[in-house]
């Protein structure tokens, strides 16, 4: 166990590293923009005076290094600074007390509701690919696993807004099964919350299942060859049984990281699902701030889509060492 | 909750016709060990193909228009997904048949032993190449041409409010939807090209560099690739592109997007081409090869390259789907190709409200599909050919 530790440590460890150093790539980026805050929410006619003063509120006048670790310490505080489109003059130069918005505010609902959808489709994809899977490794070279191939390489191959558009116009449209617009407010009760949750779910579904799919069928017929699963076979066990129980657990750690892997990508794959379906949630939140240029909140975005790359691609890594027994019961 | 009973019902209702079925079987064929050895869940599968085949056979000779004479918009875009799906079969099978009589020798060994789906993507590729240079002279209208006569609808039919000229109609600001589609394969297709040659040549040069070097050159490299890759590219090109707005507009920006896009990709190629080189520069011949005095740059691309082709060229394929994917989508939140350079992306994006006339109005509603279609098929049919070039190299039969 002390050598799992050990390299799950030094992983985490990496990680952290890593999103620092993500941070400071973010930070730099952002920092290259022509102009600052005070002379965003101030405008053109803006007095010399009246930048410098906000500036000096702000400590925008300090040095960049001594801003960047500023940041840093806001952010693990959960204070991510304020956004630029709710900010107005005279919200700084008043009393503190006003009606800022921070980013914080701004993101703290729509990032429940990413992670609803996430949750959602993880819950539907997932067993859906790994059966869908092992029923193409077990069927293998049968026309059930031609078409499954097909239509899982069409699937990774189409657009995401492709895909929505086709779900929106068989089951909203022609169909009207499900809404094509998930307007989430909040006090919304669960069921109803699903159900216009579900087409964009469904949307990602196809979008991450293709890969799942493939990588099970591929992890589980790269072990159909090895002499165990041949034993196994000549003891007379039924070939689901054979895949199952002999070849699925061994399996397991690339199916994992796979299954890992494609819920970071969904991150990706979350921002032009939810522009489609006008889902409120944290892609939609950063592409309108990408359009507005609204800085602090598109620099919190990008910090936390990162964030949950970074932690999800650990996780797989943690989870494959973990499930490899070698590792864990050393001689 | 009952679309979920209904489900259920069907699942009860086909198992039992599996078992049926291979009872029967059992029973006509005397215990063949077909039937005999056949699980039920083989014979669910089976009944299942049936039933969803006679489903589509009758659904397909389902009337097109309801008696009041409105159209009945399931069956049309079911019988035209046929059509389509028919006319690509057709058209692919064809194509093979083509290239094993026509051609040179190797390219007539090479179609004889092709899957109908690589030679489907081949010819897909080659109409895709087509349209993006003769795009100006296939158009009937120029791209940027704005007409007088906005949203017109698709089928030219001018008792239904089409247009002759216009065979797919007008966009909200009168522009030909059939021209802009032409010329989207050539500023769409032809930028996401550039995209992937740019990115291949930044990572493909330093990664060769980096695995001959070796030392801190590669560990700076290396390292600085990590840190790229550690955030979602999607993401960090819309941060990039936010920056880069702030200093260019339009026809600018579209370079911009370039550049980055290039660079963020250059570090996936940086990788596999750092992965390939090193095992390539412990060859005897490159150690010959530098014992000669050679130079960095032959060692690179005339030592090196050619004996890393057959890996990069597949991943070329794959990457070009990456990138081309990424800019549409781009494109399709209003960040990429900039007007007034027809895209499909924007068109996918500025035409999407037309699917919500799809009950009555089927042809209207398929216009946006057909630009997002068109993304879909070109990326396909690369996947096929790769799919089919990796399987010809790795001998894979499995």
């Amino acid at each position: 166990m002390n050598a799992v530790l050990k390299i799950v440590l030094q992983r985490l460890a990496l990680g952290l590293l890593t999103l620092l150093i993500v941070s400071i790539v973010i930070f730099t980026a952002v920092n290259m923009l022509p102009g600052d805050f005070a002379e965003a929410i101030l405008g053109q006619g803006a007095t010399p005076e009246a930048v410098e003063a906000i500036r000096r509120d702000l400590g925008l006048n300090q040095h960049p290094v001594v801003r960047y670790f500023q940041w840093l310490a806001g952010t693990l505080q959960g204070d991510l600074g304020n956004s630029f489109a709710q900010a107005n003059f005279a919200s700084f130069v008043g009393d503190s007390s006003g009606v800022r918005t921070t980013v914080a505010q701004q993101i703290a609902p729509r990032f429940a509701n990413t992670m609803f959808l996430a949750g959602v489709t993880a819950a539907i994809a997932v067993p859906f690919a790994v059966t869908l899977g092992i029923l193409a490794a077990l069927y293998r070279n049968s026309v059930f696993d031609r078409v499954a191939n097909v239509s899982t390489l069409t699937s990774i191959s189409s657009p995401e807004f492709f895909l929505a558009y086709i779900l929106i116009l068989f089951l909203a449209v022609l169909n009207p099964i499900l809404p094509s617009l998930s307007n989430i407010y909040e006090g919304m009760d669960f069921s109803e919350r699903l159900q216009k949750t579900l087409l964009p779910a469904l949307t990602l579904t196809l979008v991450v299942t293709a890969h799942m799919m493939r990588m099970t069928r591929a992890a589980i017929i790269n072990l159909l060859a090895s002499p165990y699963i041949e034993m196994a076979r000549l003891k007379g066990i039924k070939p689901m049984r054979v895949i199952v129980r002999h070849a699925l657990p061994n399996a397991l750690a690339p199916i994992i990281n796979v299954i890992a892997l494609n819920l970071a990508y969904l991150i990706t794959g979350v921002v032009v699902v939810e522009v489609v379906f006008v889902y409120p949630g944290i892609g939609q939140l950063f592409v309108d701030s990408v359009k507005i240029r609204d800085i602090p909140v598109v620099q919190a975005c990008c910090l936390i889509f990162a964030a949950a790359y970074i932690l999800l691609n650990l996780t797989a890594d943690i989870l494959s060492i973990a499930s490899n027994p070698r590792l864990r019961n050393p001689k | 909750m009952s679309t979920f009973l209904w489900v259920l019902l069907a699942v009860i209702v086909l198992l039992a016709g599996g078992w049926v079925m291979r009872f029967a079987g059992q029973k006509a064929t005397g215990n063949k060990p077909v039937f005999r050895d056949m699980p039920l869940a083989v014979a669910f599968g089976y009944v299942l193909g049936a039933a969803l085949l006679v489903f589509g056979a009758w659904y397909y000779f389902q009337p097109v228009e309801s008696e009041q004479g409105t159209p009945i918009a399931g069956v049309i875009f079911f019988r035209w997904g046929l059509h389509l799906f028919a006319v690509f079969a057709v058209a692919a099978w064809l194509f093979r048949l083509a290239g094993r009589t026509i051609g040179t020798d190797a390219t007539r060994k090479l179609f004889r032993k092709m899957p109908l789906t690589a030679s489907f993507g081949l010819l897909i590729i080659l109409i895709y190449a087509i349209l993006a240079i003769f795009a100006p002279l296939l158009a009937p209208h120029g791209q940027e041409q704005v007409f007088a006569q906005a949203n017109i609808v698709p089928g030219g039919n001018p008792a239904l409010g089409g247009n002759p000229d216009f065979p797919l109609g007008t966009d909200q600001i009168g522009r030909d939807i059939l021209s802009r589609l032409i010329y989207g394969a050539q500023n769409t297709v032809g930028i996401a090209f550039a995209t992937t040659v740019l990115a291949f040549f930044l990572g493909g040069s330093l990664g060769f560099l980096a695995a001959t070097l070796r030392g801190w050159m590669d560990q700076i490299l290396s390292r600085a690739v990590d840190v790229l890759m550690a955030i979602p590219s999607l993401i960090f090109s819309l941060l990039l592109i936010t920056v880069a707005s702030a200093w260019v507009s339009g026809f600018g920006l579209t370079v911009a997007m370039v550049v980055i896009i290039a660079v963020i990709d250059s570090t996936r190629v940086f990788r596999l081409s750092r992965a390939v080189g090193m095992n390539i520069v412990v060859m005897d011949y490159i150690e010959a090869a530098k014992l000669r005095g050679e130079g960095m740059r032959y060692l690179i691309f005339r030592e090196i390259l050619p004996n890393a082709m057959a890996p990069l060229l597949a991943e070329f394929g794959l990457r070009f789907c990456f990138v081309f994917l990424t800019i549409s989508a781009l494109s399709f939140l209003g960040l990429g190709i900039q007007p007034p350079l027809a895209d499909w992306g924007t068109m996918v994006k500025d035409l999407s409200a037309l699917i919500n006339y799809a009950s009555f109005a089927p042809l209207a509603a398929s216009v946006p599909l057909l630009a997002a279609g068109a993304i879909a098929l070109l990326t396909v049919a690369v996947n096929f050919v790769v799919d089919w070039m990796l399987n010809r190299s790795s001998g894979l039969k499995d």
